[in-house]
């Protein structure tokens, strides 16, 4: 990892990452600390006394339904948009392998939701299924489907996974089609001179050939649904009706920010950081193994 | 293509335009909404074909903004969102080239111990450690400012990662024949690296750059002066507002600037942007 020919130390490559190392002190370490240190705190809702209650924060949690609630809702909601993402990914991925001319402007085309901000494609279709004006909500309404999401948390949830998949298909597409198109073809011609066809070629050679890149996928899928869809969700639900769609960032940020729960906030922002950091390391074992394919 | 098979290219092309269709549908509808006027935008059912209001409703989102929104005009919003976006891609690139270059090229003590301090920083997305960042920014006088906006959000592992990649592949040769040359460290960085990196640059500049413009979270937190305010903070606020006087030609306009940006980015730099998504998420 150091090159064979490098410079002798000296005082310059101190300098060189003093403002990386500093950044990731002061904004990065010690936050993470604090949040450690809190969340082994209770906290006043004025801030005038402390108290040390090791566990306790956890445990609170621990025995809190709506935050278990809120932890089977995250997996719920993560799941199905990662589910939801990839297979319509996959599916045009795969189609956009099929044909020759065009696939620049399909491209194109397909992946510019990727560039828009969770909130802002939050409010799209927040407009689109607005009770009283939205688009979709009249066509519902015309066929006889009472369309709420405003009352209605199955409505809601419905929603927000429709908008956090809708920009997520774009990122997993790129990736699909790169990962087909790095298959040998060599392999695909001698399936089909095997008398393979389209369908069956899909699902023996190039299925398998790209499970590293699905599970790859499903990692960064399941991150950003936990961590990426704050935005959709504050645009759209503001985690209601009844706490319907608050998920766990959400509820890190409601706590602290608007309950001043502050030692609450922090035990969370501790569990959450165990989340990431067992992903982190799921997706770096994944890349040591990726080699293999 | 390995055999021809008509129905099946037609299948691929008709689930390709439906893909598209669906992809492209809430941007076509957040298009025609913008160009309609207030009166139309109240009446069910809402057009699908774009009316003529187009201009009209432009020159009011950028210089006047949303009234029930605090009115605070978009060209504003979308200056402190440049600003913003700007700050942080350049940032980020600036100081993970330069602790790339001093991990690869230099031996000194605690060399490794600084590398993985980087890399944890991949653990700790803004979104887990919100309350004491923000407590740590308030203490420093960040607040309501640009630096306090970007500067917690610039420390990157993966650029870092990236870049050591890159000047990894650098032939040994290169610096030896620098060497000769009488070049001194930085002039070798200046002169050799830079220009050699200057593809996964440009890459990594796409990302960072959609990745700033984007920020929400925590400009929302961290801002309470409306002067600061980013164009992605204030459809939020426009969405509230609407609960009582819906201005939707006016809230959509401002969606459609606020995406602007980054779509042209991603669509006028496109290869860069897949080439630096495929290379440096790995």
């Amino acid at each position: 990892m150091l090159k064979r020919v490098h410079f002798g130390p000296s005082l310059l490559p101190f300098l060189l990452v003093a403002p990386q190392i500093i950044i990731t002190l002061v904004f990065f370490m010690w936050p993470a600390g604090q949040a450690l240190y809190q969340s082994f705190l209770i906290e006043d809702a004025f801030g005038l006394s402390t108290e040390f209650v090791w566990f306790d924060n956890f445990k609170d949690l621990w025995n809190d339904s709506y935050y278990l609630g809120a932890f089977k809702r995250t997996a719920f909601f993560s799941f199905t948009v990662a589910a939801l993402a990839m297979s319509t990914a996959l599916l045009l991925a795969a189609m956009v392998d099929r044909i020759i001319k065009g696939v620049f402007t399909y491209r194109t085309l397909l992946i510019w939701p990727y560039a828009v901000a969770p909130v802002v494609a939050g409010a799209l279709w927040v407009f689109m299924f607005d009770p009283t004006l939205g688009i979709f909500a009249y066509a519902l309404h015309t066929v006889g489907y009472d369309w709420n999401h405003k009352l209605n948390g199955n409505q809601a949830m419905t929603l927000v996974i429709l908008a956090a998949t809708w920009k997520q298909v774009a990122y997993n597409f790129l990736f699909f089609v790169a990962a087909i198109q790095s298959i040998p073809k060599s392999l695909i011609e001698a399936a089909a001179i095997d008398g393979a066809g389209p369908v069956k070629r899909f699902f023996s050679i190039i299925f398998p050939l790209i499970t590293p890149t699905m599970f790859f996928l499903l990692v960064v899928n399941i991150v950003y649904a936990f961590f990426d869809t704050f935005g959709i969700i504050h645009a759209i639900t503001q985690g209601g009706p009844y706490k319907a769609t608050e998920i766990l960032v959400y509820k890190v940020w409601y706590d602290g920010a608007v309950g001043l729960d502050l030692g609450g906030s922090a035990a969370q922002s501790v569990i959450l950081m165990a989340i990431v950091i067992v992903m982190t390391v799921v997706q770096f074992r994944y890349i040591e193994r990726k080699v293999e394919y | 293509m390995i055999e021809n098979r008509p129905l099946m290219t037609l299948i691929a092309h008709l689930s390709l335009v439906l893909g598209v269709g669906i992809v492209a549908f809430p941007i076509w509808i957040t298009f025609v909404a913008s160009t309609h006027d207030a009166l139309r935008m109240t009446q069910v059912p809402l057009p699908l074909w774009p009316g003529d209001q187009f201009f009209v409703n432009l020159h009011a989102a950028l210089f006047k903004g949303v009234h029930a929104a605090g009115g605070i005009p978009v060209g504003l919003m979308m200056l402190n969102s440049l600003i913003m976006a700007m700050m942080i891609a350049v940032g980020k690139i600036a100081i993970s080239l330069l602790s790339a270059f001093a991990i690869v090229y230099f031996r000194f003590p605690f060399r490794m111990g600084f590398f993985w301090m980087i890399f944890i920083t991949l653990m700790l997305p803004v979104e887990v450690r919100i309350m004491p960042t923000f407590a740590v920014v308030a203490n420093l006088n960040m607040l309501n400012s640009y630096w306090g906006m970007t500067v917690p959000l610039i420390a990157s592992a993966t650029a870092t990662f990236m870049f050591r990649q890159v000047f990894l592949t650098i032939p040994d040769e290169m610096l030896e024949a620098a060497r000769v040359d009488g070049a001194g460290p930085m002039r070798f960085f200046w002169d050799i690296l830079m220009p050699l990196s200057r593809t996964n640059i440009a890459a990594l500049f796409v990302i960072l750059f959609i990745y700033g413009w984007n920020q929400y979270l925590w400009p929302l937190l961290i801002t309470t002066d409306a002067g600061y305010y980013t164009v992605v903070m204030g459809i939020k606020q426009m969405l509230e507002s609407a609960e009582l006087s819906p201005e939707w030609h006016l809230i959509m306009m401002t969606s459609l600037l606020a995406m602007l940006p980054p779509i042209i980015v991603v669509l006028s730099m496109q290869k860069m942007f897949v080439k630096g998504l495929t290379e440096t998420e790995k």
